[in-house]
């Protein structure tokens, strides 16, 4: 006999083997249209045009790198590349920080003014600032920060925060007093408290408010769209419209610019997707 | 008088405390606080591209609402986002729900078919644009090309030119895009369901879909919750899919025409005609924010109603 909690999960007398059979069809073929398209992206990135058009979904030749060469090598693609890595770590960074110290202050400190805090953060948690885009706009031109990677750097900052200061702050509020007031009966002053006692317990949640808006902002591409304009500071998905604009008739050359693009991003899920899919769905998940 | 060692204490915690809180907020009140009550006062205001000239009251609004230029485009837009809606709620949300009870059982290939439903939901939208573009396309896109070679040539379409599928196409590629997301939400809701109940079910001979419809389905109502009202608000913010897609436009004729294009090119223009209306780009804004926030409370607040405790 098997024990009852196995028996409702693998398909037993109950279950008629049609329905595990069925099952396996589906998800087998949903896995197919979910992977295949990403996988003739990459084919494709091999093959010369030419070649897309007569075989689309032959295998091509893995030692002709032409495109990969010509996307790297011709085009702003490396400087969209690099922007990106700039834009994602520097808002990621002070996403950290400033969620950090809001969320330590909010969650070891009693203050009276602490409701209103987090009720000023549940606010920009609920807001779409994307809606406030023409006064975002109006703004930083005024700060002489428009067309520059510090409009998007701030933008990010701003979105991302609210969410960063309820995760720190529902984790640090969960650690024991008695780790400060001993270290407090030491000597210890607040500042080296918080350094050297509570920040290190703190890093399971940093890195859920990493990856959460890591994917988003190495992903967005309104704001860029409508904060930058010289091609020397746009990130990736925005410069990918200008190549993708400038080599339109050369599918060889796209579908390796595309998959250059995807290609970070793609390999980091595969390498960590648990912390990938706990993070991306730490909002929606209780 | 000197200061007692407790009020210096005090002080400095005071400033400590400060010195943490303050620059966030600061930080929020300057680029999120300060812009979105802007956006509100800026569409009672005429202008002339990038200066504000006269108080003009409701103007932009019965502009954007009952024009004769302008509300045709919005309200158009307006239903095309509500066909995304409906679409998108079937597709991706109820696909998502039945694909996470396949992968409840923790069947053969459990954690592959798991990591491969999220491989889209990490990529960017414009690569899922630009890569479901080259693929729709009529004559050398894979879609056509897998007709053409199961001999179902009479099937094979423009499918982003053609008025009848053009949007279709866009929910789809949508849909492929960001399925994997409420198929996980839905997963660990269904897994925090007690086994029990699903097993005391089971044992009472319940079948397969009277499990689904009548215990699972109403346990994971906090997952229906949010999943539904996220979708909702992502659905009147459409912008990324259409705009790589089919242009700013809407083409063809404005059949794929939705609000975020739409108030892009009042407020930023586009390519062809650059005119900017910053203050009836502001008034639509508002409107789909209100649009928003009214419509996705009541929805939160209804779904919240069908939520069981356990």
């Amino acid at each position: 006999m098997t024990a009852p909690a196995k028996a409702f999960r693998s398909s037993s007398s109950r279950q008629p083997i049609t329905f595990a059979f069925l099952a396996q069809v589906i998800l087998i073929a949903n896995s197919f249209i979910m992977l295949y398209p990403v996988v003739v992206m990459v084919l494709s990135a091999f093959k010369t045009t030419g070649e897309i058009f007569e075989h689309p979904f032959g295998l091509p030749d893995f030692t002709q790198v032409g495109n990969f060469a010509k996307v790297l090598g011709e085009t702003a693609m490396p400087t969209y590349f690099v922007n990106s890595i700039i834009v994602t770590g520097a808002s990621v960074l002070l996403i950290l920080v400033f969620g950090t110290m809001a969320g330590y202050a909010v969650a070891r400190y009693e203050s009276r003014t602490n409701t209103f805090i987090l009720l000023f953060f549940l606010a920009g948690l609920m807001l779409p600032l994307k809606l406030a885009v023409i006064p975002l706009f109006i703004l930083l031109r005024d700060l002489n920060l428009l067309d520059s990677r510090w409009s998007l750097i701030v933008t990010y900052t701003a979105i991302g925060l609210p969410s960063a200061v309820f995760i720190m702050a529902g984790f640090l509020r969960a650690l024991p007093a008695e780790l400060e007031d001993a270290a407090r009966i030491d000597g210890a002053s607040e500042p080296r408290i918080m350094w050297s006692v509570m920040l290190p317990l703190a890093r399971p949640p940093m890195a859920i408010a990493a990856i959460q808006n890591t994917v988003p902002i190495w992903n967005d591409f309104f704001f860029p769209l409508v904060f930058i304009q010289t091609d020397a500071h746009k990130t990736l998905p925005q410069g990918l419209t200008t190549f993708m604009g400038e080599y339109t008739t050369d599918w060889g050359m796209l579908f390796a610019g595309l998959t250059i693009a995807a290609a970070p991003i793609t390999l980091l899920y595969i390498a960590l997707s648990r912390q990938f899919i706990q993070g991306m769905t730490a909002g929606a998940v209780k | 008088m000197p200061v007692s060692p407790n009020q210096a204490r005090t002080l400095k915690h005071r400033s400590w405390v400060a010195f943490l809180v303050v620059p966030p907020l600061a930080f929020m009140s300057l680029f999120v606080v300060y812009p979105i009550l802007s956006a509100f006062a800026y569409a009672f205001y005429e202008w002339r591209g990038l200066a504000r000239g006269d108080f003009v009251g409701l103007t932009n609004f019965r502009e954007v609402l009952f024009g004769a230029t302008m509300a045709p485009t919005v309200w158009n837009a307006f239903l095309h986002n509500v066909y995304a809606l409906i679409a998108l709620m079937i597709v991706q949300n109820g696909g998502g729900f039945f694909l996470a009870w396949l992968l409840y059982r923790e069947p053969f290939g459990f954690r592959f078919h798991r990591i491969a439903v999220f491989v889209p939901v990490v990529l960017s939208t414009i690569i899922v644009g630009f890569l479901w573009k080259l693929f729709l396309n009529p004559n050398f896109g894979i879609v056509n090309q897998a007709l053409y070679g199961l001999g179902l040539d009479s099937w094979a379409k423009p499918w982003l030119g053609d008025s009848s599928t053009a949007l279709g196409a866009l929910i789809l590629a949508n849909a492929w895009h960001f399925i994997g997301f409420p198929t996980l939400v839905y997963l660990a809701g269904m897994q925090r369901i007690p086994p029990e109940i699903i097993e005391a079910a089971r044992l009472d001979g319940t079948n397969e879909w009277q499990l689904l419809r009548s215990i699972v389905w109403p346990l994971v109502a906090p997952s229906t919750t949010i999943l539904f009202t996220l979708l909702f608000i992502g659905a009147f913010n459409w912008f990324e899919i259409p705009y790589v897609m089919v242009g700013l436009d809407g083409s063809p004729f404005g059949t794929t025409d939705v609000l975020g294009l739409v108030f892009y090119r009042t407020a930023f223009g586009n390519q062809s005609a650059s005119i900017q209306n910053f203050g009836m780009g502001s008034a639509l804004a508002t409107l789909i924010f209100l649009f928003i926030v009214v419509f996705a409370s009541m929805l939160t607040l209804w779904l919240r109603r069908r939520e069981i405790q356990f």
